[in-house]
């Protein structure tokens, strides 16, 4: 992890719908390669943060940096070095595994000789070569969000968002697709992951969780356990849960 | 550029592997041709007729020789009485009845003024008003005849033709029919639905993440319907000329020029429907009833407009499929050009500026 290379700088970034504050000038920084977890009960503005990291949607005040570019007026070049994974399945499912590949990889812009490169290095990495030419929606569930999160991070951006990237998979397949994240950290992109599961958040380098709007606390895991004086991320996410005001 | 393509075959994928789309796609227009074409026909064809003569005189005789050698009709005869004739009436076998008084011929030469009576169902309207018009048509063509050899002065015939369709030929009025109304079914309802099935699965937002621009995704999205559409376009037409026996008069690439206009028109609906929806079913309701039905309706495929009220003739014009039926209908059988038709080009051609820039705005303010 090179400490020094910020690739996610976010100050006071804020976003009002009317009188709700659905994100309060949340200030972090993420460095390049790292794992970063973003964390936060349904309604806390986990989303509403993420879609404007992503330039989904333009922020009321504050500043921010993603890669290097400007949120407001850079977006186009964000949008070229992030990759995206959403908790709903992101792949079309009556379209064969290469057929996506070679979809999503044409929308960003790569060569087809790149695309064939690609494809190769990932149906081999997934071990999915007698399954490339069958459609996504015949797979398993688990195999769908490994194969998604490889499409996501198939053109090599600096930085992956993962919304929620494991809901409903078995923790076998968690385990694996973890395998996969700490791959692609390796090699330097970082990842900014949503999560409801407190075991996959002691996987992240740092966590960072979201209350009422607010960035309530940003540290390691260890360091988070040890400040709340408990045992796991569990009992340290109770306890700032059960002091928010909002709902669902 | 690259990014459009990968889109469009990935778009055509969708279409060609759900076998629901193709039948929609293809599957209807043929079935509505052939049905309109040859069930659905509003022609009396072989209409059972009873003769009641009670003249059985040489004039009754060569006015029901004439009417039994139209193929309109298949000729029985009967002596009944009134109340009989009603009971007749009743089974529902015949759709009319003709009734000659007697002394009919003596009439025709002496007071030059004969009467035949013509009763028929009037339950179906138009079943009945055809049959009288055909029977007084070969009536009076008898008439004429007649009254040549005798030299009466002074006598005013209507001469009636019908011009474009002397054969009277249904089909004329509703290939343009079917194919506003397939264009309005393939381009509003499939592109809306195509679109808004991209919000419910999530893929939207993978999209809108991606470099590929925003307003890109709609127009890869609705460009390989326009490619559908015209497909369709074609099997119409051929299926009209090579099955229905109806050639197209006017120009065949001013056709397509209108049709590809229409077909904008339709595709800039079907955006702005997906754009204000967010699931599939209601995307399909509101194409259905929102444009399906005032196609239906409001096109004059179905119902004369002049036959409205008035303040459905005036809602009738803010529907963009009465134009292109007027169009359509115009090019392929009175075969008019451009000249004649600027009018109702440039008013299509308002229609769908507006209606994509008002999509294309909401899309924006959607975004935000």
């Amino acid at each position: 992890m090179a400490a020094d290379e910020k690739v996610i700088v976010a100050d006071k970034l804020t976003k009002r719908f009317g009188d709700f504050i659905a994100t309060n000038e949340i200030t972090f920084e993420v460095s390049k390669g790292e794992i970063f977890g973003f964390l936060g009960a349904n309604g806390a503005g986990k989303t509403t943060a993420m879609r404007m990291l992503c330039g989904l949607s333009a922020p009321t005040s504050g500043n921010a940096q993603i890669a290097g570019y400007d949120i407001y007026s850079q977006t186009e070049l964000i949008k070229k070095n992030i990759g995206y994974m959403s908790q709903k399945f992101s792949l079309y499912e009556n379209l064969t595994i290469l057929e996506n590949i070679e979809f999503f990889g044409g929308i960003y812009g790569l060569t087809d000789q790149q695309i064939k490169v690609k494809t190769e290095e990932l149906v081999n990495r997934l071990g999915l070569k007698s399954e490339a030419k069958k459609l996504v929606g015949s797979l398993p569930l688990g195999w769908k969000q490994k194969l998604s999160f490889s499409v996501a991070v198939l053109h090599e951006p600096k930085i992956v968002f993962l919304d929620e990237p494991t809901g409903g998979v078995d923790p076998v397949t968690r385990r694996q697709f973890w395998d996969l994240i700490y791959e692609a950290a390796d090699r330097g992109i970082t990842i900014f992951v949503t999560t409801h599961y407190m075991d996959e958040a002691e996987y992240c380098n740092r966590i960072s969780i979201m209350v009422d709007g607010r960035l309530e606390v940003l540290d390691t895991p260890a360091n988070l356990k040890r400040s709340f004086g408990v045992g796991t991320m569990d009992e340290v996410f109770y306890q700032l849960a059960r002091s928010a005001k909002r709902g669902d | 550029m690259k990014q459009f393509i990968s889109f469009v075959r990935k778009e055509f994928y969708h279409v060609l592997r759900d076998r629901r789309t193709l039948l929609i796609l293809f599957g209807m227009p043929i079935a509505q041709i052939l049905l309109f074409g040859f069930a659905l026909t509003n022609e009396v064809k072989d209409s059972e007729i009873l003769v009641v003569d009670y003249a059985k005189d040489a004039a009754s005789q060569q006015v029901i020789t004439r009417i039994g050698a139209s193929r309109y009709f298949k000729i029985r005869k009967a002596a009944l009485t009134h109340k009989e004739i009603l009971a007749t009436f009743q089974t529902g076998k015949i759709k009319a009845v003709l009734v000659f008084p007697a002394n009919f011929n003596e009439d025709l030469l002496r007071s030059n003024k004969a009467q035949i009576q013509i009763i028929t169902d009037a339950i179906d309207i138009n079943t009945a008003n055809m049959i009288t018009n055909y029977m007084s048509a070969i009536i009076l063509d008898y008439q004429n005849q007649i009254s040549e050899n005798l030299k009466i002065p002074y006598q005013i015939t209507a001469e009636t033709r019908m011009l474009y369709n002397p054969q009277l030929k249904g089909a004329h009025g509703f290939v343009p029919g079917v194919m506003a109304l397939v264009l309005m079914l393939v381009s509003v309802m499939m592109t809306a639905i195509s679109i808004v099935k991209e919000k419910e699965t999530g893929t939207m937002e993978i999209l809108l993440v991606s470099p590929f621009k925003p307003v890109m995704v709609i127009f890869a999205k609705a460009f390989p319907y326009l490619i559908l559409s015209l497909v369709n376009v074609t099997a119409i037409l051929l299926l009209s000329v090579f099955v229905l026996d109806l050639p197209v008069k006017g120009s065949v690439p001013l056709l397509f020029a209108e049709s590809t206009l229409f077909i904008i028109t339709c595709l800039a609906l079907g955006i702005f429907i997906s754009i204000k929806t967010d699931s599939q079913q209601v995307a399909m309701l509101i194409s259905l009833m929102g444009m399906l039905l005032p196609t239906m309706m409001f096109s004059g495929f179905l119902f004369p407009i002049e036959n409205m009220p008035l303040a459905l003739q005036i809602i009738s014009n803010i529907v963009p499929s009465k134009w292109y039926y007027i169009i359509v209908k115009s090019i392929m059988i009175k075969g008019l050009g451009i000249s004649a038709l600027w009018k109702e080009t440039l008013i299509l051609l308002g229609m769908t500026l507006f209606l994509l820039g008002v999509s294309l705005k909401s899309f924006k303010i959607r975004l935000q």
